[in-house]
C-alpha cells in the first residue's frame, strides 16, 4: 500500500500526462459518453415496445420483417452496422444540400442512428421473451374479466413482461456503454476517443488506457446497482416472503 | 455481379483470419472460463477472490479499451518484465506477441470471464443426488467430472455457451481497429480505396450473418445431444 | 499490476524467441503505416510500394542486409520500436525534439512541408483563428499535424482526428470536413491529383514553428542503435551521390523540386 502512494505521489509531483487538458477532454469524453447511451436506450426502448408486440403478431407480413431486422442487426458486428451507416449516408443522392445534412455531417448522429437501431434489435428480442413467457393462468384470467386482447396487452402483459425483462435489460444496458467505445472509430471524442488521444500524443498505453478502464468500470456499477434497486422494488412481489 | 475492384481474394483471406481468431479465442476462453468457474466454487478463500476480481474488472470495462490497453500497453509490460530479469538476474530473453497471438489473448481473457459465469452456473444446475450416486458407485473425483458433472454440466451451458460464442463472434470486429487484417480490416481498406463503402461492408455483414447462422445450426445439434434422456420442455 | 503480471506469464507460453543483446548490423525488420500515398500504400493484390518503401529497399541493399516491411497502426508505431517488435520506423516520420526524447532519428531523408486543403468550393482565408473558427478540420492522429492544429485551433475549431489519411480524405469527399491538415506530397496526391473530389491547396507551406514541424523525415532507431542509425546515414549520403535517390524521387514526385 505504502508502495502505491510513494508511486502515486511520484507519478503526480512531474506527471505531463494528466494535465489540465487532458482531463478536460476525458471530462468532455464522458459527457459524450453518457450522452450517446443515454440517448440511444431511451429511443431504443421506445421502438422496442411496440416491435416487440408486433414480433409475436399472428400475421406474417408483420412478424416476418420484424424478425429480419432482429436476425440481421443482432447477428452482424455494431461496428460494421456503424460503418455502413456513417460513410452510407453520404450516399443517399443530393443529402448533401438538404436540411438533414447539418445534423449528419457531424459522426453523432450517425452513431446514435447506429446504436439506436442496434439496441432496438436486442431489446425486442428480450421483451418478446418476457411477453412469450407471460404465466397462462394471467391470460385466462383476463380473458375471463372479458378483456379485449388490446387490454390485455396494456393492463397485464406488457406490466408483468417490463418486470420479467429487467435483469436481461439491466445487462443489455451495460452492454450498450460498452460498445459505445467503437465511436471513437468515427472521430467522436467519447471516453475511449479521449483515451486515444491521450495515449497518441504522450505515447503512454498504461495512464491512458487504465485510467479510462477505471471510469468505465464506475459507470459499469453505477448501473448495475440502479438495476439492483429497480429489481428490488418491482420484483419485491416475487420474493419468497420472509418472516 | 459485384465488382469486388480485385479486393475479392483479400476479403476471403481475412474471412478466414476472423474465423481462425474465433475459433482459437473460444478455446481459450472455454479453458479460462473452466478455471475460472472452479475457482469460483473453490473452497480457497483467495482462489474465490481472484476469480471474482478477474470476472468483475472483465466484465466492467468495454472490450475494445481493454484490447487497446492489451494491445498497445501488453508488449511494453513484457519488456519492463524481460529488462526486469535483465538486470535483476542477468536472464537475457525477448518474449514477441505477434498481433494475431495478441487478439486471441485478448478476446480469450475477455470471454473467459464470460463463460466462468456460464459454466458456474451450469455446475451449480446439476443435481447434487447424481454426484452422490457416482460417489456411491466408488467413482473417484475425476471420474465423476468425466462421466457425471462435465456431460449434464454441458446440457445447461450450451445455451450460455451459444450466446457467448455469437457475441465473440462479432467482437472480432474490433481487431481491425487495432491493426489486425481480419474481414472488417480488408473491407475498411477497400471502401476507401474504392471509395465504394456500401460493397464491401454488405458483404462483411453477409459473411457475418453465414457464420452466425451456421454456428446457430451446430449448437441446436449440440443441445439436441446433450439433451439425451430429457424432454423438451425442461 | 496484477492484469500486467498475468499478461506476461500469459504470454509465455505463447511465443518466447531467445534474443541477443548485441547490436551489430542484421538483418531487420522496418515498421510502415499504410496507406499513406505517395510515400507508402499498398497495391490492390495487397503489394506494399511508395516512396519510403522503394528508397528503404535501396538503402538495405546498399548496407548489404535483408530488410522485411512489417504493417503498423501509426498510433501504435513508436510503442512497437520501443517494444522490439521490429527495429526501425521508416513512415513519414518527422523528426521532432518531442520524438528525439523516444527514438534515435537518422539523417533527414526528405523535407516535405505541411499544408492546409479544402474543398474547392469552401471559402477559407488564409488560416488564422479568425478564419477557421467554427470550421471542422481533419488531422491524422498523433501526427504533427495533430499537435499543431490541437494546440493553436483546438479551441475554436472543431478537430476530427482519423486513424489513417484515408478515412480522412472518405471523410472530405462526403463533405463532413471543412479542410485537412496534411504533409504536402501526401495531400497532392490523395487531393489534388486524384479524379475524386475538387481540392484546393490553402495559405501557404508550413513549416515553422520547429518544434512541431521538424527537421523533415527520418528513419527512427531505438536510442541505443547507434550503429544501426551510422549505417543507415552512410549508406543514404551514397545514395544521394551516385543517383539512385534522384530516380526513385522522380518516379514519385517528378522532376520539380
Amino acid at each position: 500500500m505504502e508502495a502505491l502512494i510513494t508511486w502515486l505521489d511520484s507519478r503526480l509531483a512531474d506527471n505531463s500526462i494528466f494535465t489540465l487538458q487532458t482531463l478536460s477532454y476525458y471530462g468532455e469524453g464522458l459527457v459524450t459518453t453518457v450522452q450517446l447511451v443515454f440517448l440511444s436506450l431511451v429511443l431504443g426502448l421506445v421502438a422496442a415496445v411496440p416491435l416487440a408486440i408486433g414480433r409475436g403478431a399472428k400475421r406474417r407480413w408483420v412478424r416476418l420483417p420484424i424478425f429480419l431486422y432482429c436476425y440481421v442487426f443482432r447477428g452482424t458486428p455494431l461496428l460494421v452496422q456503424l460503418y455502413l451507416i456513417y460513410y452510407g449516408v453520404v450516399f443517399v443522392e443530393g443529402i448533401q444540400e438538404t436540411w438533414l445534412w447539418v445534423i449528419l455531417e457531424k459522426p453523432f448522429v450517425p452513431a446514435l442512428i447506429a446504436f439506436t437501431l442496434n439496441t432496438a434489435a436486442y431489446t425486442t428480442e428480450i421483451f418478446h421473451g418476457a411477453i412469450k413467457a407471460t404465466a397462462k393462468g394471467e391470460i385466462e384470467a383476463a380473458r375471463a374479466y372479458g378483456m379485449s386482447q388490446r387490454l390485455m396487452m396494456r393492463r397485464i402483459i406488457i406490466p408483468s413482461a417490463f418486470r420479467r425483462a429487467l435483469p436481461a435489460y439491466g445487462n443489455e444496458v451495460i452492454f450498450m456503454l460498452h460498445a459505445s467505445a467503437i465511436a471513437s472509430v468515427v472521430t467522436i471524442m467519447d471516453l475511449t476517443g479521449a483515451a486515444r488521444f491521450v495515449y497518441a500524443r504522450f505515447y503512454a498505453p498504461f495512464e491512458a488506457f487504465l485510467f479510462v478502464a477505471a471510469i468505465y468500470l464506475c459507470l459499469t456499477f453505477a448501473i448495475l446497482y440502479l438495476f439492483r434497486y429497480l429489481e428490488k422494488r418491482l420484483l419485491a412481489h416475487l420474493k419468497p416472503a420472509s418472516g | 455481379m459485384i465488382d469486388l475492384h480485385g479486393y475479392g481474394p483479400r476479403l476471403l483471406e481475412g474471412a478466414l483470419v476472423t474465423i481462425e481468431l474465433a475459433l482459437l479465442s473460444l478455446v481459450l476462453a472455454i479453458v479460462l472460463g473452466l478455471v475460472t468457474a472452479s475457482a469460483k466454487m473453490s473452497r480457497s478463500w483467495l482462489a474465490h477472490r481472484i476469480g471474482t476480481l478477474y470476472t468483475t474488472i472483465i466484465r466492467g470495462v468495454p472490450d475494445l479499451v481493454l484490447m487497446m490497453l492489451m494491445f498497445f500497453g501488453g508488449q511494453i509490460g513484457i519488456n519492463q518484465f524481460t529488462d526486469w530479469l535483465y538486470t535483476q538476474f542477468a536472464i537475457d530473453i525477448f518474449i514477441n506477441v505477434n498481433e494475431f497471438a495478441a487478439g486471441v489473448i485478448t478476446i480469450g481473457l475477455i470471454f473467459g470471464a464470460y463463460m466462468g459465469e456460464t459454466f458456474r452456473g451450469a455446475f451449480l444446475a446439476v443435481d447434487s443426488g447424481q454426484i452422490e450416486a457416482g460417489r456411491a458407485y466408488g467413482m473417484n473425483h475425476w471420474l465423476v467430472f468425466r462421466r457425471i458433472r462435465f456431460p449434464q454440466m454441458m446440457r445447461h451451458a450450451i445455451p450460455g455457451l451459444s450466446n457467448n460464442w455469437m457475441v465473440l463472434l462479432k467482437t472480432t470486429a474490433l481487431v481491425s481497429v487495432i491493426g489486425l487484417s481480419d474481414m472488417v480490416r480488408i473491407a475498411t481498406e477497400a471502401s476507401k480505396a474504392t471509395r465504394e463503402p456500401f460493397t464491401f461492408m454488405i458483404i462483411v455483414a453477409a459473411i457475418y450473418l453465414l457464420i452466425a447462422s451456421v454456428s446457430e445450426w451446430g449448437f441446436a445439434r449440440l443441445q439436441k445431444r446433450y439433451n439425451v434422456g430429457y424432454t423438451e420442455a425442461d | 499490476m496484477t492484469l500486467r503480471t498475468t499478461l506476461s506469464l500469459g504470454v509465455l507460453g505463447v511465443a518466447m524467441i531467445v534474443g541477443t543483446a548485441n547490436a551489430e548490423v542484421r538483418d531487420i525488420r522496418i515498421a510502415v503505416d499504410v496507406p499513406y500515398e505517395p510515400m507508402e500504400y499498398r497495391t490492390p493484390e495487397g503489394e506494399l510500394t511508395g516512396f519510403d518503401i522503394d528508397l528503404g529497399n535501396a538503402l538495405c541493399a546498399e548496407i548489404g542486409i535483408q530488410c522485411e516491411w512489417v504493417v503498423q497502426g501509426w498510433d501504435g508505431i513508436i510503442p512497437g520500436l520501443m517494444a522490439r517488435k521490429y527495429d526501425a520506423i521508416m513512415s513519414s516520420m518527422t523528426i521532432n525534439e518531442q520524438r528525439r526524447e523516444q527514438v534515435l532519428f537518422s539523417d533527414p531523408y526528405i523535407t516535405p512541408p505541411s499544408a492546409w486543403f479544402a474543398p474547392a468550393d469552401v471559402e477559407i482565408g488564409t488560416p488564422s483563428e479568425e478564419t477557421l473558427e467554427g470550421m471542422t478540420i481533419g488531422v491524422q492522429r498523433g501526427t504533427l499535424q495533430d499537435n499543431y492544429v490541437t494546440d493553436m485551433y483546438g479551441d475554436v475549431a472543431d478537430v476530427n482526428r482519423y486513424a489513417t489519411a484515408d478515412d480522412m480524405v472518405l471523410d472530405m469527399d462526403s463533405g463532413r470536413l471543412d479542410a485537412v491538415f496534411l504533409d504536402f506530397p501526401i495531400g497532392k496526391s490523395t487531393l489534388i491529383d486524384s479524379e475524386a473530389g475538387d481540392y484546393k491547396v490553402v495559405g501557404e507551406m508550413i513549416t515553422e514553428p520547429k518544434e512541431y514541424f521538424g527537421e523533415g523525415f527520418g528513419i527512427a532507431f531505438r536510442q541505443r542503435d547507434q550503429e544501426l542509425a551510422d549505417a543507415f546515414n552512410e549508406a543514404l549520403a551514397a545514395l544521394q551521390e551516385d543517383g539512385t535517390y534522384d530516380e526513385i524521387f522522380e518516379e514519385y514526385f517528378g522532376e520539380q523540386e
